[in-house]
């Protein structure tokens, strides 16, 4: 086709440093690909600090992380699976065409997102009342949970300590765990923010079967954050139950 | 290449697959393995979920050779990370300090 009748023709959206509108797609999903490299190391680091410090204490690790509420936990767990299945759909739909899906799938997938972290804010708000904030991240509402006595009954906010385990080694749990939570939380609140102004641009039909990038490329950076918590979910709140019984 | 559609049903069985994976990693960390084989059977299940995801929400599995590339070198520097890291860490204490 020559040049001429190609400028004609082609889409809106297509940048002028761009070839065509395929090319330009795969340079956007290249684009997120890298940068989520980068956040694979930017995580990574966390990952490193964990297991670094569970295989010094292990003990510390199963008696706090046995302290997590394993409903809420698998519950959002499962919300966010919920959210990357609407993601996946509002980019098919978005790739056949269907607007209406489009918005529909997108406006789910915050809803599911702002239900995550809706459900963290209640661990958190619970982790404050037992005083499982560590150091003093608080202002005068210092680190020092309650301790179950061995073999008595204990109320829920009680920490029961597995195997002798320092409360002092509990504490460097929640530091890693509201680090690695809390910077998984950032993720989704921007997550959520860029959903915003996709799905403002979607109302205004911008994107179609010819010009998806944008929804794709939200889409891997939400499944990357699925993924981190895929991850988060089993060290963080599963890896002592099997001693449980011990407490 | 083109784009390619990846069909519904796939993003279902791929969903599905997730479901049960996390119900399984649940009734998998309460029953007591021997030794440290509760952590490897939560991390083989994660690390499977995760592959799901990459290859079919994220479409890696259609995609060109170049981003099969960078996925691979995301795996290979985060190796890196954890295995010269872990090298320094755990030989600490080996050997006494110069001179003492």
């Amino acid at each position: 086709m020559a040049a001429a009748t190609e400028h004609e023709v082609h889409h809106p959206a297509l940048q002028h440093h761009f070839d065509d509108m395929e090319q330009q797609r795969t340079a956007g999903a290249l684009g997120m690909w890298v940068f989520l490299v980068t956040e694979v190391m930017f995580f990574g680091g966390m990952f490193f600090a964990y297991t670094l410090y569970r295989r010094a204490y292990p003990d510390a690790f199963a008696s706090a992380s046995n302290h997590l509420d394993l409903t809420l936990g698998a519950v959002n767990t499962v919300v966010l699976i919920c959210s990357s299945l609407t993601m996946a759909m509002a980019v098919y739909s978005t790739q056949v065409g269907k607007r209406q899906l489009q918005i529909f799938f997108l406006i789910l997938t915050i809803v599911l997102g702002g239900t995550f972290l809706g459900i963290k804010a209640v661990e958190y708000k619970d982790k404050y009342d037992s005083h499982l904030i560590p150091g003093e991240l608080i202002p005068g509402h210092k680190f020092g949970p309650e301790i179950a006595e061995p073999g008595k009954p204990h109320d829920e906010h009680a920490l029961v300590l597995l195997n002798g385990a320092s409360v002092k080694n509990v504490e460097i749990f929640f530091w890693i765990y509201f680090a690695m939570t809390g910077m998984h939380a950032v993720h989704m609140i921007i997550g959520i923010g860029i959903m915003l102004v996709i799905l403002y641009s979607s109302v205004k039909g911008r994107y179609g079967p010819a010009y998806y990038n944008p929804v794709e490329i939200t889409g891997l950076y939400w499944h990357f954050v699925d993924i981190i918590w895929i991850f988060l979910f089993p060290l963080l709140y599963l890896l002592g139950r099997h001693m449980e019984h011990l407490g | 290449m083109s784009a390619h559609i990846v069909p519904i049903r796939v993003y279902l069985t791929i969903f599905l697959i997730l479901m049960v994976g996390t119900i399984l990693t649940v009734f998998a960390a309460k029953a007591d393995f021997p030794g440290p084989l509760n952590a490897v059977v939560a991390m083989t299940i994660a690390v499977f979920k995760a592959t799901a995801v990459v290859l079919y929400f994220m479409h890696v599995r259609y995609s060109q050779r170049l981003i099969w590339l960078i996925v691979g070198s995301a795996l290979f520097w985060l190796v890196i990370l954890f295995a010269l890291t872990f090298s320094d860490y755990s030989t600490r204490g080996w050997l006494p300090p110069l001179g003492s």
